[in-house]
C-alpha cells in the first residue's frame, strides 16, 4: 500500500485525469466485451442459423424430355412429373446434405430395358444432378438411354426452414436421447448429491480420523478427464472384468456405467459446494435444538438440512448440468444407450451432417440453460445464514457415529482411488487379460492413433497458455465491472456475457466455433486449426467459474480503496497493480490452476477444433479408446492425472511462498 | 523429424545451387490428407522421397470419418492438395461435390480396372483393398463352448446371442461397408431380414471399425465384425484371434488417391499421384494389404487368410454412395431406436 503515498505529483486538473481514466476503463470493458461477443455470442448465433439451414430437392429446377420413338416431347419440369404420380409414390423432398433422388423414381412407366431415350438439364443456376457420381452443374441438355438413365440422381438445393427440427422430432432414435439424457442426469444427480452430502457431513460434523486425507482424495476426480472412469469401469465390470459378477448379469455398457462414472467425476464439484454450505452452520441453533430435546434425527431435518439447502440445490444443478453435457464418458461406456452430447458427435463426425448436429446442440442447450436459470433464480433468494454473532459448530467425539462416518468415507475413498489404480494397472500390463506381464509398450503412443507424446506436449502448452491468458483476461474483466463507476449499460451487458458460458455445453461451443471460424468469409478464419482457437475456446468454456472467483475476491475489498485512490489523483492502473492484484493474489492463483487443470482434461469443445498439428492428450485418450486401444488410452489418461497433480503441487508451493510475502497483512 | 528434414533439404538445395551454378532448386510442399494407419505414414513418405526428393509431404492424418468431414467442411476453401489413402466411397462423395481434379496418372492402364474411377479422365485411382472379416477369439469361445462361424448366416444362430460386436454404419466406414455388402449379397429384402436376425445377437455397435476386432482380441467380445487387416495385426500382436472370411463373400472398400480441385501445386500433385500407382508403390502397400491395385504384385501377408481375393464381392460403389442416405436412415430406424435403457 506504500505505493499509494507516492502520488503527490500534480499533473493538470483532476477532472481531465479522471476523464482519461474513465475512457480507459470504458475502452477496456469494451475490448473484453468484444472478446466475449466474438468468442461466444457470434459463434452461437451462427450455429443457431445453421440449424435452420435445410436441404430440399427443388424439382422445378430440372427439365426432362422423353423420346418414346416419336421424337422428343416438350420439356417438362420434374415437379410437373412428380405431380402426376400417385400420392403413395410421391418422393420425400426434405433431405440432408447427402440427399440424392433417383430421377427414374419420378417416371411412372420406367423400364431400363425399353428403347425410350431421355434428356435432362438443369433449368436454373445452382441446380446439380449426378450421372453416377459425376457432377453436372451446367445448363446443357444431357441425353441418356433407359439403361444409363437409371444412374441419374438429382441433388438438393440449400434453403431455410424448420425441416431439420421436424426430421429430428420424427426420428425416434434421436428423440429417445432427450429422455435418456435427462434420466441419466437426474439419477446421477441424486446419487452424487447424497454421497457428497454424506461425505461433507462426515468431515464437518464428526471427529473421525484422517479428515485431511479424505478431503484430498475427494478432490482427485477433478484432475482426470471424465472418460477415464469409463475406461476403469470397463476393466472392472466389462466382459473380462474381475468384478463382473457384482452386476448380476447386467452390462456395464449403458446407463449403469454412465451413472457410476458420472458419480465419480461430479463428486468433487458437489462435495466442494456442500462443504461450503455446511461450514457456515450456526452452533447456537444446534444447542437450542438440543435444549428443546429434539432427537438427532429431528435436529438433522430441522437445523442441518435447512441451513445447507441452498448449497444442496446449487450442487444438484451443477451436477445435473455436468452430466447432461458430458460427452467423454457416455462415448466410452454408453454402448447402445444414446445421449444428446454423443448424438452431436455422431451426426458431425460420423455422418458429416452438420445441420443435424446444430439441431441437437440447440436441443441440448435447453436443459442446460434451464438448469442454470433456475439455479440463479433460487440463489438470488438466499439470505445470509451467518451473522456476526454466529458460533462455528465444533463437533464432539462420539465413537459410534465417528466410526460409521469413517467407514462411509473410506468406502468412497476406495472407490475413487480404485478407479485410478485400475487404470494405472491396465496401462502397465502387456495384453489384458491374457498376458499380465509388466510392460511399458502402452506408453509407446506412436504405435497408436491420437498424436502420441506430441499431443501430450501440446496439451501442456495449451493448458499453460489458457492459464496465463485466461487469468489475465478474466481478472481484468472482473475488476473493471466490479470496481469502476459509470457506463452502466456496458457493465450489465458484460455481466450477462460473463455468466453465459456456464450454460453452454462444451460440445455446443465447439460446433459453434466450426461454423463461425471455418467460414472463409470470416476475417478471423485464419485462427481455424491453430493453437489460438483451442486456447480461445477453453478460456471461454471455463470463463464463468473463473469470473465468479475473481468477483468474490474483489467484493472482499472495500470500495474505499477506489475513493482514496481517486482523491489522491492516482490512475486506475496504479491502484490495480499496486494494491488490488497483490491483495487478490490467492484468488488469481486459484483461477490459473482451475483453468490449467480444466484445459488438461477437457474434451468436449476441443474435439471439434483440434488440427493435426494441435492434437491434445485428452482427445488422444478419446481417439485411442475409440480405435480400441484401451490400455494406451488409460496410460495417457493417467499421464494427464500426474501432470495435474504436479501442477497442483507447484501451485501450492507458489501460493505458500507468495502468501507469506503478500498476505502478511491478513495475519497481523 | 520435420526440422531434420528441413535441414537436409536446405543442405541439398545449397549443394544443388553450387553444382548447377545458380539454378534454384525449388522444393514443393504438398499438404496430403490421409486415413492411412499412423505407423505406415513415415514409410510411405520415405519411399516416395527416395524417387522425388524435391516434393515434401505434409501429412494430415485422421480416421476416415474425420478426414471426410474435414474435407467437406473445407469445400469452399480447400486446404489439401492431394488425398492419398482415403476410402473410395468417401472420394465418390467428394467427386459428386465437384471437389476432385480429374486426372489420368501415367500408367493408369496397367491397374486392375476395378481400382480406377469409371469417369474419363478418372477422378481417383485405387491403391489397395481392405476387406470385411470376422475376428474370432478362440480362448473365450473355448470357455463358452462356441464353434467358429464360417458364414455370415452362422452369426444369426442363437448360441452367439450377445457375443457379437459390429461397427455402427452411421459412424464407421467399415460398418457401412458391411451393411451395403449384405444388401448386395442377399438382395434388399433378404439383406434387411438378415440384419434383423443379426441384431438379436449383437451386444454392441461401436463407433469405429477396428474396435470390434480389438475387443475380440482382448476378450471383451467373442466375435468382432471388422476388417481382415486389423485381425492380422491383432494376431501378430499375440491376441488369441482367428480371422475368418465368411463363405458367402465379403464386402470391401479401397484406399484411393485423388487431386483436390483448385490446388495451386498441380504439377507436384500430378507427380505424386503418378508415383502412387507405380509398381513400387503397390509393393509398398502390399506390406499390410493383401490385395493391391497393380495386378501380379501382391504377395501373401502374414496372418492374413488366403482366400480373400476370390471372396470379394463385385462391389457397386456408385450404388452404395447414391443410396447411402437411404440405407443409413433405414438402419437407424430399425436398430438405433431399439437401443433403449434397460435400467
Amino acid at each position: 500500500m506504500a505505493s499509494l503515498g507516492l502520488g503527490g505529483r500534480r499533473v493538470g486538473p483532476a477532472r481531465v485525469r479522471l476523464d482519461r481514466d474513465a475512457w480507459m476503463v470504458r475502452a477496456f470493458i469494451l475490448v473484453i466485451a468484444v472478446y466475449l461477443v466474438v468468442a461466444l455470442a457470434l459463434p452461437l448465433y451462427t450455429m443457431l442459423s445453421k440449424s435452420f439451414s435445410t436441404y430440399r430437392f427443388d424439382l422445378a429446377t430440372f427439365e426432362l424430355q422423353i423420346d418414346r420413338g416419336e421424337g422428343w416431347s416438350a420439356p417438362t419440369t420434374l415437379a410437373t412429373l412428380a405431380e402426376g404420380l400417385p400420392s403413395t409414390a410421391a418422393p420425400a423432398l426434405d433431405t440432408n446434405h447427402d440427399g440424392r433422388l433417383s430421377v427414374v423414381s419420378l417416371v411412372a412407366d420406367f423400364s431400363f430395358r425399353s428403347p425410350t431415350r431421355y434428356r435432362l438439364r438443369n433449368a436454373a443456376d445452382g441446380a446439380v444432378f449426378l450421372i453416377g457420381s459425376e457432377r453436372i452443374a451446367d445448363r446443357d441438355w444431357h441425353e441418356f438411354s433407359s439403361n444409363e438413365f437409371r444412374r441419374v440422381v438429382v441433388r438438393p438445393a440449400v434453403s431455410r426452414g424448420v425441416d431439420n427440427y421436424l426430421t429430428y422430432f420424427t426420428t425416434p432414435s434421436l428423440v429417445q436421447s432427450i429422455e435418456n439424457s435427462v434420466r441419466i442426469a437426474v439419477i446421477s444427480t441424486i446419487v452424487t448429491v447424497v454421497l457428497a452430502f454424506g461425505f461433507a457431513y462426515a468431515l464437518a460434523r464428526t471427529c473421525m480420523p484422517f479428515k485431511g486425507a479424505f478431503r484430498l482424495v475427494a478432490l482427485i476426480p477433478i484432475l482426470v478427464p471424465s472418460l477415464l472412469p469409463g475406461i476403469a469401469l470397463i476393466y472392472l465390470f466389462g466382459n473380462q472384468g474381475f468384478l463382473k459378477e457384482l452386476l448380476l448379469g447386467h452390462t456395464i455398457y449403458g446407463p449403469i456405467g454412465i451413472v457410476i462414472g458420472s458419480v465419480f467425476f461430479t463428486f468433487p464439484h458437489a462435495f466442494i459446494i456442500i462443504s461450503t454450505a455446511l461450514a457456515i452452520s450456526d452452533s447456537r441453533l444446534h444447542e437450542a435444538a438440543v435444549s428443546l430435546r429434539a432427537s438427532p434425527w429431528r435436529r438433522f431435518w430441522t437445523v442441518t438440512i435447512p441451513a445447507a439447502r441452498y448449497g444442496l440445490i446449487s450442487a444438484a444443478f451443477v451436477v445435473f448440468t455436468l452430466v447432461i453435457t458430458d460427452f467423454g464418458l457416455p462415448k466410452v461406456i454408453g454402448g447402445q444407450f444414446n445421449v444428446l452430447a454423443v448424438d452431436i458427435y455422431k451426426q458431425v463426425i460420423g455422418q458429416q451432417n452438420f445441420e443435424m448436429g446444430a439441431v441437437v446442440s440447440v436441443i441440448l442447450l435447453v436443459p442446460a440453460v434451464l438448469a442454470f436459470a433456475v439455479d440463479r433464480a433460487i440463489q438470488r433468494r438466499q439470505v445470509a445464514g451467518l451473522s456476526a454473532r454466529s458460533v462455528p459448530f465444533e463437533p464432539k467425539p462420539r465413537a459410534r457415529s465417528d466410526w460409521t462416518a469413517f467407514g462411509f468415507c473410506l468406502a468412497v475413498a476406495v472407490f475413487i482411488v480404485g478407479i485410478l489404480a485400475v487404470c494405472q494397472f491396465a496401462a502397465l500390463v502387456k495384453l489384458w487379460p491374457y498376458d499380465l506381464s509388466p510392460s511399458l509398450q502402452n506408453y509407446d503412443f506412436d504405435r497408436t492413433d491420437g498424436g502420441g507424446w506430441e499431443a501430450y506436449g501440446n496439451s501442456i502448452r495449451m493448458a499453460l497458455y489458457t492459464a496465463l491468458i485466461g487469468t489475465g483476461v478474466v481478472f481484468l474483466g472482473a475488476y473493471l465491472v466490479e470496481k469502476t463507476q459509470g457506463f452502466q449499460t456496458g457493465r450489465t451487458l458484460f455481466q450477462f456475457l460473463a455468466m453465459m458460458p456456464m450454460a453452454i455445453p462444451g460440445m455446443v461451443l465447439g460446433l459453434a466455433y466450426i461454423f463461425f471460424f471455418n467460414d472463409p468469409a470470416n476475417p478471423l478464419n485464419f485462427l481455424y486449426g491453430t493453437m489460438t482457437i483451442l486456447v480461445l475456446s477453453t478460456v471461454t468454456h471455463f470463463y464463468t467459474v473463473a469470473h465468479l472467483t475473481a468477483v468474490t475476491a474483489l467484493k472482499q475489498m472495500d470500495h474505499e480503496f477506489e475513493s482514496v485512490s481517486a482523491s489522491l489523483k492516482q490512475p486506475v492502473w496504479r491502484l490495480f497493480a499496486g494494491v488490488t492484484v497483490p491483495v487478490c493474489l490467492p484468488a488469481i492463483l486459484d483461477i490459473s490452476i482451475y483453468l490449467f487443470v480444466n484445459a488438461m482434461t477437457t474434451v468436449s469443445a476441443v474435439v471439434f477444433l483440434y488440427s493435426p498439428t494441435t492434437k491434445l492428450a485428452s482427445v488422444a485418450v478419446l481417439n485411442m479408446d475409440d480405435a480400441g486401444d484401451v490400455a494406451p488410452a488409460a496410460a495417457m489418461g493417467m499421464m494427464i492425472f500426474y501432470t495435474n497433480v504436479a501442477a497442483r503441487v507447484v501451485h501450492l508451493a507458489i501460493t505458500r511462498g507468495l502468501l507469506t510475502r503478500t498476505q502478511a497483512w491478513r495475519y497481523r | 523429424m520435420s526440422l531434420r528434414g528441413l535441414k537436409s533439404t536446405v543442405a541439398a538445395g545449397a549443394f544443388a545451387l553450387a553444382a548447377f551454378g545458380g539454378v534454384a532448386y525449388a522444393e514443393t510442399t504438398l499438404t496430403v490428407y490421409t486415413a492411412v494407419e499412423a505407423e505406415d505414414l513415415k514409410r510411405y513418405a520415405e519411399t516416395f522421397n527416395a524417387d522425388h526428393p524435391d516434393i515434401k509431404i505434409n501429412w494430415v492424418r485422421d480416421s476416415t470419418g474425420v478426414v471426410t468431414a474435414k474435407l467437406l467442411a473445407e469445400k469452399n476453401n480447400p486446404q489439401a492438395d492431394v488425398v492419398w489413402g482415403l476410402a473410395a466411397t468417401s472420394l465418390l462423395l467428394l467427386k459428386s461435390e465437384g471437389m476432385l481434379e480429374p486426372y489420368a496418372p501415367k500408367g493408369v492402364e496397367k491397374l486392375d480396372k476395378n481400382f480406377v474411377d469409371k469417369s474419363t479422365p478418372p477422378a481417383w485411382t485405387g491403391m489397395d483393398a481392405w476387406v470385411a472379416a470376422i475376428c474370432f477369439n478362440t480362448v473365450e469361445a473355448g470357455k463358452a463352448g462356441l464353434k467358429a462361424p464360417t458364414s455370415w448366416k452362422d452369426l444369426t444362430k442363437p448360441e452367439y446371442k450377445g457375443k457379437i460386436v459390429m461397427p455402427n454404419p452411421n459412424s464407421s466406414g467399415t460398418g457401412f461397408l458391411d451393411v451395403s455388402s449384405w444388401l448386395q449379397l442377399f438382395g434388399e429384402a433378404e439383406g434387411w431380414k438378415y440384419m434383423d436376425a443379426l441384431h438379436e445377437n449383437i451386444a454392441a455397435y461401436t463407433h469405429s471399425g477396428s474396435k470390434p476386432c480389438k475387443m475380440a482380441g482382448s476378450g471383451e467380445t467373442v466375435i468382432g465384425i471388422s476388417f481382415a487387416f486389423r485381425g492380422a495385426k491383432e494376431k501378430a500382436g499375440g491376441a488369441p484371434v482367428e480371422v475368418i472370411i465368411p463363405s458367402e463373400g465379403i464386402g470391401w472398400d479401397m484406399e484411393a488417391t485423388a487431386i483436390i480441385a483448385g490446388t495451386s501445386k498441380l504439377d507436384a500433385a500430378k507427380t505424386l499421384v503418378d508415383w502412387t500407382i507405380t509398381k513400387k508403390a503397390n509393393e509398398m502397400y502390399n506390406t499390410g494389404y493383401a490385395v493391391v491395385a497393380y495386378p501380379g504384385v501382391a504377395k501373401p501377408v502374414p496372418h492374413f487368410p488366403p482366400n480373400v481375393v476370390e471372396k470379394m464381392i463385385p462391389n457397386d460403389f456408385e450404388w452404395a454412395a447414391n443410396n447411402r442416405k437411404t440405407i443409413l436412415e433405414e438402419w437407424q430406424k430399425r436398430y438405433d431406436s431399439k437401443s433403449e435403457a434397460k435400467s
